[in-house]
């Protein structure tokens, strides 16, 4: 047990650690995230009444392609230099580096969208009731939408055009996230009860945490053969 | 007594029969020599043993139980260097190597990284990021892993491409102090790297479609 820890922070230490020495790619994904949600006062103009009403959705959508932007790279470098065939090959189990690998990328991907969406609210002008669901909203569900994404990052290895395959492939199974993160911020902003949708997000998380690595692992294999 | 052995394996890649019936065994002490022209089915093999591909037909064994069966005591067991060399590149060489002997969940007190480095000559590049280093400074990094951390099998696939004669001498003689500690070596290399070795030629047990000649007169 002992060595699976040290395996498993060890393996998060050095995401990490690219992640910081790669700072741009961390960067690019916030930056990402705050063009588009910044483009629609833009589109739809900037009467704050409408802004009010979209913004937990803009917020939420613009979440989600910028998570599934930072997705593509998780397990392709790995597959190009080698390393891969290298994790496949150490005695721990590989889900348990799968898992390790998703922690790193929602430490270096999801956690600066959460920080950051507090000032996208008040760009779009949300109604300060919201704030708290939408953290926590976001916070349960960023990591539901890294582990999906891992199966979706592993299943492209070796495709071509793969960045395009990789919204084809995962974008349908972030909905269920996208419902209830956007329900849960609404029914705050007009004194609802948010609870039951933010216990839903809960158990999506739950679910996604027990079933993802699997599937992300069997994947691999497939890809290192 | 470690033994390491293949019966009967076939390997198909893409309908194509890579290799049929070919049988091997490497003991205790040993090292395997694979030969056979480009294309042959060397790296195939390797890749074979590590398990990372699955064979159609026949089974691996360590110490005659399947390494497919056993696959996560046996990854406990073996090193692999394949053609890439795994390195990151925006990481120093020291980091790159402490990372892959800390993966291989061996007690720190058995890893000898610092020992790794200074053999293969890369004490002093220890804090330079790894994208700095030349092709055959990679591939030393990248043998030094195996040095970095104990286990009883190394499959070596192309391991003395792009490196000079003298890296050439220190993988030598890492690969008999390996053997003298009763080590097990599967190689795939057109260098002579010990004396009295086994070879395999896997070209005898490739299909590649051709009629027999035995019969032209």
């Amino acid at each position: 047990m002992n060595v699976f820890w040290k395996v498993f922070t060890s393996l998060i230490q050095r995401e990490i650690r690219l992640a910081i020495r790669h700072g741009a790619d961390s960067m690019m994904v916030v930056m990402f995230f705050v063009l588009v949600v910044v483009l629609f006062p833009l589109g739809v103009g900037p009467e704050p009444g409408i802004l009010t009403r979209i913004s937990a959705g803009v917020i939420w959508v613009a979440a989600l392609l910028s998570a599934m932007l930072s997705m593509d790279r998780l397990f392709q470098t790995d597959f190009e230099d080698g390393s891969l065939d290298l994790l496949i090959l150490t005695p721990q189990p590989l889900e348990l580096l799968v898992l390790a690998k998703t922690i790193a990328h929602w430490l270096t991907t999801g956690l600066p969208l959460i920080i950051i969406s507090p000032l996208l609210a008040l760009l779009l002008n949300m109604e300060t009731s919201g704030y708290g669901v939408l953290l926590a909203a976001l916070a349960l569900g960023t990591p539901t939408l890294s582990l999906i994404g891992t199966i979706g990052a592993a299943l492209i290895l070796g495709a071509r055009r793969s960045g395009f395959l990789l919204s084809l492939l995962i974008l349908p199974l972030f909905i269920p996230t996208l419902i209830f993160g956007v329900s849960a911020v609404d029914a705050a902003l007009i004194d609802l009860p948010s609870k039951p949708q933010l216990l839903v997000l809960g158990g999506l998380l739950l679910a996604s945490f027990a079933l993802c690595p699997w599937a992300s692992a069997a994947a691999l294999r497939q890809a290192a053969e | 007594m470690a033994e390491f052995t293949g019966n009967n394996l076939t390997c198909i890649r893409g309908e194509r029969v890579v290799f049929a019936k070919l049988t091997f065994a490497i003991g205790e002490g040993e090292v395997l020599y694979l030969r056979g022209p480009n294309g042959s089915g060397k790296s195939t093999l390797l890749r074979l043993m590590a398990g990372l591909l699955r064979p159609v037909g026949g089974q691996i064994l360590w110490n005659g139980e399947s390494t497919l069966e056993n696959a996560k005591t046996y990854r406990d067991l073996l090193h692999y260097i394949g053609h890439q060399d795994a390195i990151k590149t925006v990481l120093t060489v020291e980091e790159n190597l402490t990372f892959w002997a800390e993966m291989s969940g061996v007690d720190p007190a058995k890893r000898s990284v610092g020992e790794a480095l200074e053999n293969f000559s890369l004490s002093h590049l220890a804090s330079l990021p790894a994208r700095f280093l030349s092709a055959g400074q990679r591939k030393r990094l990248n043998l030094a892993r195996i040095c970095a951390s104990p286990a009883p099998l190394w499959l070596l696939d192309e391991p003395a491409n792009s490196l000079d004669k003298a890296s050439v001498g220190v993988l030598r003689s890492a690969i008999t102090a390996h053997q003298e500690k009763g080590g097990l070596v599967a190689v795939a290399t057109h260098e002579e790297l010990s004396p009295e070795s086994n070879v395999l030629n896997i070209s005898e047990f490739t299909n590649n479609m051709k009629a027999p000649k035995e019969n032209v007169a």
